[in-house]
C-alpha cells in the first residue's frame, strides 16, 4: 500500500462565501473559522484526505493535496 | 481532466448565496461527469430560469439558458437533432413542477434520453421566497405568510407514473453518495430524473427557521435515509434517498429512427 501524505488543503480566499460547512462538518475538526469567518487550516496532520470538505463546498474553494508515496 | 477543466473559473464566485445547495450540487455534478470521463464537448447543458438554472452559466460545455418552465422542450429539439450528445437540463422546482409541469410529464412519457437535475429547494429561490409545488403543506413563504396548506407532489411517484425510466432522489448533505446517483442517472440509457434535495437558506431557511446552510445540511441528515434502510422502515416520515426505479425501456430517439428506416423502407 502506497503511503498516503496530505500535502495542503488549500482554500481560495477569493471564492470562499464563509459558509463554515467544512469547518462545521470536516470529521477530523480540520479547520476553525479564522478572521472574517474564512476557514483556516488549524492541524493539517489530522486530515485523512477523505474530500469531504472538497465535496461539500458550494463554492468549489477547497482542493485537498494528496501525494500518494 | 481536472475538476477545474469544466468550469468557466471566470465567472467565479459564483452568483449564488453563502451556502447555497445549488453550488454542492453542481460540485457534483462536475465530479459526476468526471467520473464518467465525459468530453465537454458532448455535452450539453439546458436550463431555464431561476436560481438553479443559473448553472450553464459556470460549466464549460454547451450551454443553453432559455425560458423558465421550457428547458425540457430546448433540450428535446436538441437532443433529437444530435442524439449522440449528452443532455443535462438542472431545473428547479418551480421551473420542473409549477410552470414547466406540462413539459416535465410529457418528456418523462417520451422516455428521452435526457438527464433532469430537479435542484429541489421547496420555495421559489430567484424570485425571492414564493411557495412551489414542492413546498408541501405548513411551510412559510411571501405568497403564504400564514403557511401553505397544499400537500406536495412527491417527485418519484410522479416521474414514475408518468414514464421516467429512471429515477433518484439524494441531498447536498450525502455528497459522495450524489455524485454516485449522477453518474448512474446520466449513464442511463432513457429519462432520469434525479431530485436533488438543495437548501436555500435565504428564502427557505429563514422564513422556515430552519436557521443557516450548515442547519439545514444538519436537517437533511437528521430527516432522510437509505431507501430500504432500517431507519426509513421504522420510521415512515424520514425522506428517502436512493435510486427508485431503473428500467429498460424504448428510447424516444432510437423509436423515432427506427419509424424513419421504415418509411425509407418504403
Ligand atoms: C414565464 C415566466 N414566468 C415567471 C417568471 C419569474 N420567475 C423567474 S424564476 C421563477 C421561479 C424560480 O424558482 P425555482 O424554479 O424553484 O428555482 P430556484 O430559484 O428556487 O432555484 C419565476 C417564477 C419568469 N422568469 N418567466
Ligand atoms: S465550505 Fe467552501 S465556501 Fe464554505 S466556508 Fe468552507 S471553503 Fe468557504
Ligand atoms: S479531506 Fe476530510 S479530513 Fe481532510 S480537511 Fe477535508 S473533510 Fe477534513
Ligand atoms: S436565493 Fe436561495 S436558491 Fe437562490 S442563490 Fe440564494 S440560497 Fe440559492
Ligand atoms: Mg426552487
Amino acid at each position: 500500500m502506497p503511503k498516503r501524505t496530505i500535502a495542503d488543503v488549500r482554500i481560495n480566499s477569493l471564492w470562499c462565501k464563509r459558509c463554515g460547512i467544512c469547518v462545521h462538518f470536516c470529521p477530523r475538526e480540520v479547520f476553525v473559522s479564522g478572521e472574517d469567518n474564512l476557514p483556516r487550516v488549524r492541524a493539517l496532520d489530522r486530515c485523512t484526505g477523505c474530500r469531504l470538505c472538497e465535496y461539500w463546498c458550494p463554492d468549489l474553494a477547497i482542493e485537498v493535496l494528496i501525494d500518494d508515496e | 481532466m481536472a475538476l477545474q477543466d469544466y468550469i468557466r473559473s471566470r465567472f467565479f464566485p459564483h452568483i449564488w448565496c453563502v451556502g447555497c445547495g445549488h453550488g454542492t450540487a453542481l460540485n457534483a455534478l462536475l465530479r459526476a461527469v468526471e467520473t464518467l470521463g465525459l468530453d465537454p464537448s458532448d455535452i450539453v447543458m439546458v436550463s431555464g430560469i431561476g436560481c438553479s438554472s443559473r448553472m450553464p452559466g459556470y460549466v464549460d460545455f454547451h450551454t443553453l439558458h432559455t425560458l423558465h418552465g421550457r428547458a425540457l422542450a430546448f433540450a428535446t429539439g436538441t437532443k433529437m437533432s444530435k442524439p449522440e450528445l449528452t443532455v443535462l437540463v438542472p431545473m428547479g422546482d418551480g421551473d420542473a413542477l409549477a410552470i414547466g409541469g406540462n413539459h416535465f410529464i410529457h418528456a418523462c412519457r417520451r422516455n428521452i434520453d435526457i438527464t433532469a437535475i430537479v435542484l429541489n429547494n421547496r420555495i421559489y429561490g430567484m424570485t425571492g421566497g414564493q411557495f412551489s409545488p414542492l413546498s408541501g403543506p405548513g411551510v412559510v413563504a411571501t405568497t403564504a405568510p400564514y403557511s401553505t396548506y397544499d400537500p406536495a407532489f412527491d417527485v418519484m411517484r410522479l416521474a414514475v407514473g408518468a414514464g421516467a425510466s429512471f429515477a433518484a432522489r439524494g441531498s447536498t448533505y450525502h455528497v459522495v453518495e450524489l455524485q454516485q446517483l449522477l453518474v448512474k442517472a446520466i449513464s442511463h440509457k432513457g429519462f432520469s430524473v434525479i431530485e436533488v434535495l438543495s437548501p436555500c437558506p435565504t428564502h427557505f431557511g429563514r422564513r422556515n427557521q430552519q436557521g443557516d446552510s450548515v442547519e439545514m445540511l444538519e436537517w437533511l441528515k437528521a430527516n432522510t435515509a437509505k431507501l430500504g434502510s432500517k431507519a426509513a422502515e421504522e420510521n415512515p416520515e424520514l425522506i428517502t434517498r436512493g435510486i427508485f426505479v431503473e428500467d429498460e425501456r424504448p428510447e424516444y430517439c432510437e423509436q423515432y429512427e427506427r419509424i424513419l428506416e421504415q418509411a425509407r423502407e418504403g
